[in-house]
This record gives C-alpha cells, sequence and structure tokens, in this order.
C-alpha cells in the first residue's frame, strides 16, 4: 500500500475537512503578498494603457506560478488543484488581468500539453512554458463558433511531416506574447466533433500571424486578439493525442479551467466586498458612516453569503477535479456559472454603495466592474454551463 | 480540503433515509393536513439515536458529531420538513444547551431521557412582543425561598403541545434588559404550566406549534440552567448551533422538492417531447443543483468548524441565510415545472413549496442574520 493511499484513507476517517493544509496557506499569503505589492501599484495605469503586464511575468514565473498542474519532471511546480484555485483567487483580487493570463498558461495550454501529449513534446515545450520562458494561449474560438465549437472551421492537413493550418482563430487570450498555442483544428471536413484535432503551435511558427488587439471592456491589461493561420507550417510531432481526439482534449481542458475562471470570480468578489466595506466605514452620510444604514448593511451580507458560497463550492470543485469523479465536471459547471454570476452582482452592489464615486475610474470598483464582466461569458458561457450541469442530471 | 463522509457517516445516512423512505414518508402528507404530532415514530427515531446525534453516549446520545446531525436532519426533512424541525429543535435547542451549560445532575436527569428520544424537548423563547429582540421579552422569574416562581406567556413554540421538557426563557430584573434573562429546564407537567391548542400553520404543520402560558409556576434552583443571568446567553450560543440544524433543514426539502421536479420533468410530455428536454427547464435544474450543492457545502462547513470547536457563528448565519433563502428558490422553480399539477395536493411538491416558507423565519429570521453578518464582516475589517 503506498503511503498516498495511506494519507488519503487518514483522512477520510476523519470525514469532511474544510481546513487548508499549511502548505496551501503558505502559498495564499506569498502571493498575496506578492500580489499586493508588486502588482496592484501599476494595476490602474496598465488598464488605462491597456499595457499588457509583461515586466510581471519573469516574477510570477519566479513563484512557480505558470507551471502550477505541470509535474516536476516536465519543469512545472506540480500544485494541487486547490493550491492552483487560490493562486488564481489572489491575482483576480488584485489584477484579474493578470490573473487570466496567468491561468490561460497553466489551464488551457499547459494542463491539456500534459494530459495529451506526447513525451517528446512535453520535454520540448513544458519547462519553457513552466518556467516563464514563454506564456501560453488557447486558439479554440472563431468568428463563427463560439459556443457552438464544433463547428469551427480552420483546418489542418497532413503535408509528410508537418501538418498545415489554415484558417482564422478569434478572441485569442495572449495573443502575440504567448511562446506556444495550443491551437483545435478541423483534420476531417465530413467528421463533426469527431474530425477535430488538437496541436501545439509555436508562437513563431511560420505562416502564423497575429491581427489588431481587441478593445475590451474590461481586462484591458490582457491581450485579446485574432489568430490568423495561413499555410502555417508545424512538426507533425506536434499532435496532441489522435488525430479526431481533438473535441475530447477541449471538453476536458474546459472541465479544468472553468476552475480558473471561477476563481477568478472569487478573487474579484472578494475585492469588491472588501472596497464597499473600507468606503461604507468610511462615507458619512445624514451624520453617520453609511456602514451604519441597514440599507448598506444588508447589501454587505448578501455580498459575503455569496462570496462564501462561490468560494467553497469552488474549491470543493478543485478538490474532486484529479479524483476521476462522474460529478467532477457538473461541479466545475456549476462553481465556474455561480461564481461569476455572484462577482458581478457584488461588483454592482459595490459600486451602488460607492455612489457617484464608484462611476469615475478614480476608484478601483469602476474597474472591477468593467473586469468582472467577462467572466460569465468566456471559458465557457453561464447558458453553456447550465446546459452542462442539466446534462449530468438527466444521465 | 477534503470533503468525504466517513464510513460511520454513509451508514449513517443510509440508514435514516432508509428509516424515512420507509416510515416517514408515508405519514408526511396525512400530518401535515391533520397536523397530529407524529409521536410514535418520534419515539422510533429517538430509538435509532436521532434525538440526540451529538450527544454523547454516557448521557444517551448517539456520541456522533455536527456533521452527521446534519446528514438526519437533511434526510428526515427530505421527505417531511416538519418531522426534521421535531428532531432539530430537541437535538439542537434543547439537547445542546444541557450539554453545554448543564449540571452533571441536570445531564443525568434531563438530557440523559431527552437524547435517548425518550422524552420530548421544545425551547420557549418567544413572546408575542419579543420574536427577533428576543431581549425583550417579559416572562418573569421571581426569587422565592430557594427557588423562582415563573409568569408569563410564549407563543409559536414548536414540539409545544407535545413536550415532556421545557427550556424556558424568563427573566430575573427586567431593567437589566438581557442581563436578567436566566433559563429553566422545567417538566411540563409542573403546575402552573400549561399550553394552547394546536396552531394550525402554511407549513411544517405537524410540529405542536402552541402558546405557553406560565401562571405562579414554582420551579427549584436545581432547575435553573447556568447562572442567573445567563440566559441570554444561552439562547444566542443555542441559536448558533441551531441555524445549522435549519440550513440542513432546508438543504432537506430542497433535495426532496428537486428530486420530486427532476422525476416530473422526465415523465411529462408536452409538445410532443419530455420536459427534460426543454432548455428553459434544463435551466431551471442547473440551478437547483448549483444552489443546493453550495448550500450544502456551507452547511456542512459550520457543522464542521463546530465540531473542530473553531468559530462558527458568522458560518452558521450564513449557512443557514443562503440554505433558506436557496429553499425558497429551488421549491419555487421545482413548483413552477409541475405546472397546474404542482398546484394540486395530488403531488408532493406543494407541501415542500409551503413548509420550505418558514425557514426564512425561525430561528433567526434572514433579516436577522443579514444583521449577525454585516456585524462580523465589518467588525473583522
Amino acid at each position: 500500500m503506498s503511503t498516498e493511499t495511506l494519507d488519503l484513507e487518514e483522512r477520510t476517517g476523519a470525514g469532511p475537512d474544510f481546513s487548508l493544509t499549511s502548505e496551501q496557506e503558505l502559498l495564499r499569503d506569498e502571493v498575496r503578498r506578492f500580489a499586493e505589492e508588486r502588482i496592484l501599484p501599476g494595476t490602474g495605469e496598465r488598464d488605462k494603457a491597456h499595457r499588457f503586464p509583461e515586466e510581471l511575468m519573469g516574477e510570477i514565473a519566479e513563484l512557480g506560478l505558470l507551471g502550477m498542474l505541470v509535474e516536476e519532471r516536465w519543469g512545472g511546480t506540480g500544485f494541487d488543484p486547490v493550491s492552483y484555485v487560490l493562486a488564481v483567487e489572489e491575482l483576480a483580487r488584485i489584477c484579474p488581468s493578470t490573473a487570466v493570463t496567468m491561468s490561460v498558461t497553466n489551464s488551457v495550454c499547459c494542463w491539456p500539453i500534459q494530459s495529451f501529449g506526447s513525451d517528446e513534446v512535453r520535454a520540448r515545450v513544458l519547462p519553457t512554458l513552466a518556467s516563464g520562458g514563454a506564456i501560453g494561449g488557447f486558439g479554440l474560438t472563431e468568428p463563427g463558433s463560439g459556443s457552438d465549437a464544433a463547428s469551427l472551421r480552420t483546418a489542418a492537413r497532413r503535408d509528410g511531416d508537418e501538418w498545415v493550418l489554415d484558417g482564422e482563430k478569434a478572441w485569442i487570450t495572449n495573443a502575440g506574447y504567448a511562446g506556444y498555442y495550443v491551437v483545435i483544428a478541423r483534420t476531417d471536413p465530413d467528421g463533426g466533433h469527431r474530425g477535430l484535432s488538437a496541436f501545439v503551435v509555436p508562437g513563431d511558427a511560420p505562416g502564423l500571424r497575429v491581427g489588431t488587439p481587441e478593445d475590451k471592456l474590461g481586462l484591458r491589461a490582457s491581450r485579446t486578439a485574432p489568430l490568423y493561420f495561413d499555410g502555417c507550417r508545424i512538426p507533425a510531432a506536434n499532435l496532441l493525442g489522435e488525430e479526431g481526439q481533438g473535441f475530447k482534449i477541449v471538453l476536458a481542458t474546459l472541465d479544468h479551467s472553468r476552475l480558473g475562471i471561477a476563481a477568478q470570480a472569487v478573487g474579484i468578489h472578494q475585492r469588491a466586498l472588501e472596497l464597499a466595506v473600507a468606503y461604507a466605514k468610511d462615507r458619512v452620510q445624514f451624520g453617520v458612516p453609511i456602514a451604519k444604514h441597514q440599507a448598506i448593511q444588508f447589501k454587505i451580507a448578501e455580498m459575503a453569503t455569496q462570496l462564501a458560497a462561490s468560494r467553497v463550492l469552488t474549491r470543493y470543485a478543485a478538490s474532486v477535479s484529479e479524483d476521476g469523479r462522474p460529478d467532477a465536471g457538473r461541479l466545475a459547471s456549476e462553481a465556474k456559472a455561480m461564481a461569476s454570476e455572484g462577482a458581478n452582482k457584488a461588483c454592482w452592489e459595490s459600486l451602488q454603495i460607492h455612489g457617484g464615486n464608484g462611476f469615475c475610474e478614480e476608484y478601483e470598483i469602476a474597474r472591477l466592474y468593467r473586469d468582472v464582466r467577462v467572466t460569465t461569458i468566456y471559458e465557457g458561457t453561464s447558458e453553456m454551463q447550465r446546459l452542462v450541469v442539466a446534462r449530468h442530471l438527466l444521465r | 480540503m477534503r470533503i468525504e463522509l466517513t464510513e460511520e457517516q454513509r451508514m449513517l445516512r443510509d440508514e435514516v433515509r432508509r428509516f424515512a423512505d420507509e416510515v416517514v414518508r408515508p405519514r408526511a402528507t396525512e400530518i401535515d393536513r391533520s397536523g397530529e404530532f407524529p409521536r410514535d415514530y418520534y419515539d422510533q427515531a429517538g430509538a435509532m439515536g436521532l434525538a440526540g446525534v451529538a450527544v454523547p453516549e454516557e448521557y444517551g446520545g448517539a456520541g456522533m458529531d455536527a456533521i452527521s446531525y446534519c446528514l438526519v436532519i437533511e434526510e428526515i426533512s427530505r421527505v417531511c420538513a416538519t418531522s426534521g424541525v421535531i428532531l432539530s429543535v430537541n437535538n439542537s435547542l434543547v439537547c445542546d444547551p444541557i450539554l453545554k451549560f448543564g449540571s452533571e445532575e441536570q445531564k443525568m436527569e434531563f438530557l440523559k431521557p431527552l437524547a435517548a428520544g425518550e422524552k420530548l424537548g421544545c425551547f420557549a423563547l418567544t413572546e408575542p412582543g419579543a420574536g427577533s429582540d428576543a431581549a425583550a421579552l417579559r416572562s418573569t422569574a421571581r426569587r422565592d425561598g430557594d427557588g423562582y416562581v415563573i409568569d408569563g406567556n410564549k407563543v409559536f413554540i414548536t414540539n409545544g403541545t407535545d413536550a415532556d421538557v421545557a427550556l424556558v426563557f424568563a427573566t430575573v430584573d427586567p431593567a437589566l434588559k438581557h442581563r436578567g434573562i436566566t433559563a429553566f429546564l422545567v417538566p411540563t407537567d409542573t403546575p402552573g404550566f400549561s399550553h394552547g391548542g394546536h396552531e394550525y400553520k402554511l407549513g411544517v404543520n405537524a410540529s405542536g406549534t402552541t402558546e405557553l402560558a406560565f401562571e405562579g409556576m414554582r420551579v427549584p434552583a436545581a432547575w435553573r440552567l447556568g447562572e442567573e443571568g445567563e440566559g441570554f446567553k444561552v439562547a444566542m450560543s443555542t441559536l448558533d448551533g441551531g441555524r445549522i440544524g435549519i440550513a440542513a433543514q432546508a438543504v432537506g426539502i430542497a433535495q426532496g422538492a428537486m428530486e420530486e421536479a427532476l422525476q416530473y420533468a422526465k415523465d411529462r410530455e408536452q409538445f410532443g417531447r419530455p420536459l427534460t428536454a426543454f432548455q428553459a427547464i434544463q435551466h431551471y435544474l442547473a440551478d437547483m443543483s448549483m444552489e443546493l450543492d453550495a448550500a450544502r457545502l456551507l452547511t456542512w462547513k459550520a457543522a464542521w468548524a463546530k465540531t473542530h470547536r473553531k468559530r462558527y457563528s458568522l458560518e452558521a448565519a450564513q449557512a443557514k441565510l443562503y440554505s433558506a433563502e436557496m429553499a425558497q428558490r429551488v421549491t419555487t422553480k421545482a413548483l413552477q415545472i409541475h405546472g397546474g399539477y404542482g398546484y394540486t395536493k395530488e403531488y408532493n411538491v406543494e407541501r415542500y413549496f409551503r413548509d420550505a416558507r418558514i425557514t426564512e423565519i425561525y430561528e433567526g429570521t434572514s433579516e436577522i442574520h443579514k444583521m449577525v453578518i454585516a456585524d462580523w464582516i465589518l467588525k473583522a475589517s
């Protein structure tokens, strides 16, 4: 019997355990300190300038945050999924743009490469990604294929020792900065979702061009741009898994990456609450701090309660994500839908508590209010999450 | 963070589920209509250890933890919310405070038969003029020799029509406000104690809710629970734990309603397809599942904190608030999925819909919980 099994049995014997391990607490505190000291000072400026946090990525890599789910033998830090959601939460609390840059690298680039790549691809690509030598991207969405991912049209055809990609990807996070993208393309025009395959495409592959960055409502310090593939050539070895497994890889990857977005939303929610509390204690109207008014107190109680619910669901979903349980996908979708909607509501109420000041960019809540909006949209809209949950319930 | 039940907890849940399905479920509709207190199967539940789940065995209980207690209340409430609250009052509002504040003699005399299910307890705090503002209660306990004489009235007392023991709160001096409140364990056959008739309610209709009256009721000092003036502390700390039970009750009600709705949606065909084929219904079911999972986790988390002697007051308040509000939404959607049939007495879902309503009111309204939570959050930062 391995020590791992023994460990699990001991924990099982103790019943439900909601505590974090001391390693997890240490990591959370370290990321929190880093975010407050190093990221926060420039967050507002980068948002205004639409400037990617390039200068921070080296430090984030040094903390081991870019290969958190990558095993140590492939150069990663091999953290557990709960640690991963804790780190994303802490980054997002201070800068959601930086958090998504980090989470995309971890969960939709490193994770599928580790889970489905050959040892040769893993050894070639993962150490660079995990050490911060390059960040990662994920090319699934196309102008005509969002929630209906299986309808995508970017084509990949085999030519000797290479694959040749042609097509267009839309709204790609980290586009232009990524050293590697995981790209989903069609290898069988008539195969429907079984005709899709996944590839690792280097950022400097010939025939790959990055388009004009999007001017977004929020997450303005994260880079989002289209990718154009025009006879883009990559080595045959860069295929992930088997030909035709692309859709399966997408679904498995999204089940996992949703946890990152749920954690991002929890981090934003936490900050929105903190800002509301600080403002309510400080702002005086009718001769007392507005925190003395019951209407404001109730908003704060509601925000705090939904935060507790979103957080416990997110951490629970993360804690079971690698157990092979049949309900893991359902829980991840529930966490993503609930945390993102809860955070949207929290930012709305926090801004309301800030009154006119909240409508001015001088106050942090204005940026958060813009940043949070995307969390119910990307990596599967709330509507798609509910369909996933319902599918689990009905099978 | 590892949320898995122990083997013992799983066995308990399965055993209680079997009892609930076989014994409680067949009676649920009937007692809802008649309001008849189900003393017969209460005694049976007591014999199974469900009357004092978290009470140590030496005091007659089952010697389990707070999460086991949540499992019991959830499983019973899943089939009959009335039966859930009857058990939860005995467990958390009567046994718990005796365990925490009682003397060894009181534990042997009062706790042991209550936890063993041989006797039934009720919690007498609320008065006509003192609901959320419990400190405003006006029942008095006048010192008299080596005992007290209690006079006053209580309302909305769950288990009140059938209880053998009442935990009574009265003030030794109204001028002292909450510092005058004192708690007493009173056998209900004490001269001067009387209860009213069955209060016919919107939901949880067979839980023996009634008024109590105390007229020149003499009690010995040995029945006083805790010190004189300590009653408010007894009440508030008891309600912290009680909230976990109501949260578990709300989770159970929602779980039961969700199961009814899921089954109905699979069976019912409209436009040539089962309701489950429609996106709108799928979304309802997804919402229900999502909120139920979160509520159950919050409830278990509060119970876990209580078991491990961590702070759990904020956690219990959040679990209760969230779960109670969740139960409203889930039972509303469950009834909606049933359409017109859901509005009839032919289906169970209308009972779940009515029963859920009280979880936002008793053992602290949602509004009181929001005050408690805001206080914690504003104090902590």
